[in-house]
């Protein structure tokens, strides 16, 4: 197992620098640079502010100081918003979506695997159908619309919750929780119901039900166990996902969270903000690849076995 | 039949749990606001920051004007200028220099008073070539001020500032500039604290973090109290403000309510007083059934196109003039825009403090096919195609749709629609990468030079190749030396008749305004500046 653990953990390490590296690279490529703006700005002006973030200097020099102040654990100061640091941006907004990610998986872990479950047990009748078409339905409603319409029927039709913010008033987590972990709650009703298919055939559920147990100790405590690992080996890809891909609905529900930060970033050519929530966020990625990895490998005894070998 | 149930069950719960999430809390925040005298305002975006001398957009200036007080400040209803921090001004004869007398109860927010030495300190450092400040070009006309921005003169003694006692200051001019005492409102010009910002670093360091909720140090009559990026920004009414009997409002919340879809519903869901835009297609629908909170009127601003005069064939003004004459603006102003733009004939938009633009041409497809055949291209024959930069937006995509329909239709031309994000569109724009390129410029203060003096030659903002000695002489030293404003009214109308002869920008709307305001809110009515004084606002209580 720590064999297995180091081994990933060394294969990481060359993913995030080359993703250091093509950001970088790439970003500095893009037409259009951080002082741009619609009025012209002299060019001893223009020669300030390079000077003052280092672009004057040639490229490889810029990229092995940017390397130097990484490793140290300073990303730099912001472009687009002068005396704040990338740092400071991300710790700031990284609380925000993490609570909502957090709200949106549980949601969806909840729903998702209720409604898998649920399908699994009558296959191709009814109760199989119409879980999985909604499923269906909300893999495919982009967060752009599902957002507005909960807004429209809870917010301004019954207007029984909160439109807007988080944290200002009571209940306003719970639309943009919803709105960002349906996606993920379709895809975890359509996996569990595939794993749980998968698990109800075989032999020692078979047994199971032989020795006499009743229909609900067989699914809850040995159908379960098998038939959701395809979910847990999802949940570190998906929480990664529920990080970085907040920024819909961060903007929908006017969230100050991480994903506008990355998104704005963008737009303003914001290098360092560009890079650092990158190289921030592919980190939480590799990790949270990494941590589901691990737990699937503790509850699939197949799996631990082969690493010992 | 009992997983039914439980479905059932949960779906009760769940129904009750959202009931009892939004339970008691009736009073929306608005209605709040109108009680307890706090504005929720919808601003657009974050705020860079809150530096006066390094931040450049709008709604950094909202929020700046309530903070900061300049020397004067404007009258909302009438835009004429009104005491700020300076109770009274001489300026001389000659227009070159301007005596202010501060007032002597103006007061920091810390209780310092504000002096004659803390302008000269704030000027200083704003012009100061190691700030970069990208505004710094407004302190221009004074004395010196350009050498010294621009490194090639050492010494601020001789730029044109001047303490003469604790409470006078003095500027010294070179050429007079009748905006000037609009330019001192505006916030590249607020003075700063001088002991704040040296207490938390260099004067000239961009990266201080002097302008930050709990070290800030202001003028105006709101104190910055919270600040969560990318949540809100609040500010409260500050006692120590000299007028403070005469500001009404308790606290302002500004919101970074970048996406106007979402601002529209905020507003719909009663948690914003004011927005910054009405999204175009909710526009008729707001018109219809709401008109008393919908504000739309005309703004200092226009969207045109500019064409790269340096490429064949647009190097040939008839062809140029062919263009423009080709296109039904107020059609599309009607139906494209939903009535909000309206059509327009000049870069400076009409009723900028008096000056009426002249019209050199107007609709006329005959005329249009007449110019382009003189210019080689019978029936639209042979004229090679062209492409048409936008920046990516609906709204411009589907102007240019409009537009490229009527080249065709009456000139027989064919253009290329090309959109290119932002940050590359400048690109383009500033590597004179482009054909035709649309571009919208709003104005700094009310007066036609802060349009016009874009085309001169090789000016920065020019970036059409466009050059004609006679504007230039106009722009740079007749008009500036003209005391009398209608002399140089006339010498403006002049040089923009020569723009709009030669052509090297296409003129297409002005701009309006457009935005939702509570009828509780009193006292920001519209000008054409959008420009609002924050101790004339005030909201009434509900019944």
């Amino acid at each position: 197992m720590w064999r297995f653990i180091g081994f990933r953990v060394l294969q990481a390490i060359p993913v995030i620098l080359s993703v250091i590296t093509v950001t970088f690279f790439l970003v500095r490529a893009a037409p259009g640079g951080p002082f741009d703006t619609e009025k012209a700005v002299s060019e001893q002006v223009r020669a300030v502010l390079e000077a003052r973030y280092q672009l004057d200097l040639p490229l490889h020099e810029q990229y092995l100081s940017y390397l130097g102040d990484l490793f140290k654990g300073d990303m730099g100061p912001s472009f687009y918003y002068p005396g704040r640091s990338v740092n400071d941006l991300i710790f700031q907004g990284l609380p925000i979506t993490a609570e909502l990610g957090f709200y949106a998986l549980v949601f969806a872990l909840f729903i998702g695997s209720l409604a898998g479950v649920f399908a699994a047990l009558k296959p191709n009748s009814a109760q199989d159908y119409v879980p999985m078409s909604i499923a269906m339905v909300g893999i495919c409603m982009p967060s752009f619309l599902l957002g507005p319409l909960l807004v429209l029927v809870f917010g301004i039709w019954l207007d029984v919750m909160p439109i807007s913010g988080w944290g200002n008033s009571p209940g306003d987590k719970v639309l943009p929780s919803i709105t960002l972990g349906a996606m993920y709650a379709a895809y975890i009703a359509r996996l569990s119901r595939s794993g749980m298919l998968e698990v109800m055939n075989q032999d020692y559920l078979r047994t199971a039900r032989a020795k006499g147990l009743p229909e609900h100790v067989v699914v809850l405590k040995h159908a379960l166990r098998g038939g959701l690992l395809p979910v847990i080996s999802y949940l570190g890809p998906a929480f990664a996902a529920l990080l970085s891909g907040s920024f819909v609905v961060e903007t929908v529900f006017q969230i100050p969270g991480l994903g506008r930060f990355y998104i704005q970033a963008a737009f303003n050519r914001d290098y360092t903000m560009i890079l650092g929530t990158t190289v921030f966020l592919s980190t939480l990625i590799v990790v949270f690849n990494l941590l589901s990895d691990i737990v699937a490998a503790w509850l699939n005894p197949r799996l631990r076995y082969q690493f010992r070998n | 039949m009992i997983k039914t149930t439980g479905f059932l069950r949960l779906s009760l719960l769940l129904s009750l749990l959202i009931t009892a999430c939004s339970g008691g809390d009736t009073e929306t925040r608005v209605v709040a606001g109108n009680r307890e005298g706090v504005l929720h305002f919808g601003n657009y975006g974050e705020p860079q920051g809150l530096d006066p001398h390094i931040v450049t957009g709008v709604p950094e200036h909202y929020i700046l004007t309530s903070l900061f007080e300049g020397l004067v400040t404007k009258n909302p209803y009438t835009l004429d200028i009104e005491p700020g921090v300076a109770e009274s001004w001489e300026i001389s004869e000659d227009g070159l220099t301007y005596t202010f007398h501060l007032r002597d109860d103006a007061k920091w927010s810390n209780g310092d008073p504000v002096t004659a030495e803390d302008f000269r300190w704030s000027f200083q450092r704003a012009t100061s070539p190691l700030l970069g400040s990208e505004y710094s070009y407004m302190y221009y006309p004074i004395v010196n001020a350009e050498a010294y921005n621009s490194g090639n003169l050492a010494d601020f003694d001789q730029v044109g500032v001047k303490v003469l006692d604790e409470l006078t200051l003095q500027l010294q001019l070179h050429s007079p500039t009748p905006y000037l005492l609009q330019l001192l409102d505006h916030y590249s010009l607020f003075p700063v604290h001088r002991a704040t910002v040296e207490a938390f670093g260099d004067a000239t360091d961009r990266l201080s973090n002097w302008a930050r909720e709990g070290n800030i140090v202001t003028n105006g009559s709101f104190v910055l109290t919270e600040w969560q990026i990318n949540s809100h920004v609040r500010v409260e009414k500050n006692p120590l403000y000299w007028d403070a009997d005469k500001v009404k409002l308790n606290a302002i919340v500004f919101y970074p309510t970048e996406n106007q879809i979402t601002e529209e519903r905020m507003f719909r869901d009663g948690q914003l007083h004011w927005t910054r835009e009405i999204p175009l297609e909710k526009i008729p629908a707001y018109q219809q059934d709401q008109p008393e909170v919908t504000r739309i009127a005309p703004y200092l601003g226009s969207y045109f196109y500019m064409m790269n005069t340096t490429r064949p064939p647009l190097d040939d003004a008839r062809i140029r003039r062919a263009l423009a004459m080709a296109v039904d603006r107020d059609l599309i102003a009607e139906t494209v825009t939903q009535g909000v733009y309206r059509g327009s004939t000049s870069l400076v938009p009409p009723g900028t403090k008096g000056y009426e633009p002249p019209k050199t041409f107007s609709f006329d497809p005959e005329g249009a096919r007449h110019l382009l055949a003189e210019a080689g291209y019978p029936d639209g024959e042979g004229f090679p195609a062209f492409d048409l930069l936008y920046n990516t937006h609906e709204d411009h995509r589907k102007i240019a749709v409009a537009i490229q329909q009527m080249w065709m239709q009456n000139l027989n031309i064919t253009v290329n629609l090309v959109n290119q994000e932002w940050k590359v569109y400048l690109d383009s724009q500033n590597n004179m990468n482009y054909q035709v390129a649309r571009r919208g410029w709003i104005g700094d203060y009310v007066d036609p030079y802060t349009f016009l003096g874009m085309y001169i030659t090789d000016g920065g903002n020019n970036k059409t190749g466009f050059s004609n000695a006679r504007y230039d002489e106009i722009i740079l030293s007749q008009a500036p030396s003209e005391l009398d404003q209608e002399k140089r009214y006339k010498l403006y109308r002049e040089a923009e008749t020569i723009l709009l002869e030669e052509m090297p920008i296409l003129p297409i709307f002005t701009y309006q305004y457009k935005h939702l305001a509570s009828t509780n809110l009193k006292g920001m009515p519209d000008n054409i500046m959008d420009y609002y004084n924050w101790k004339y606002a005030y909201l009434e209580p509900d019944e």
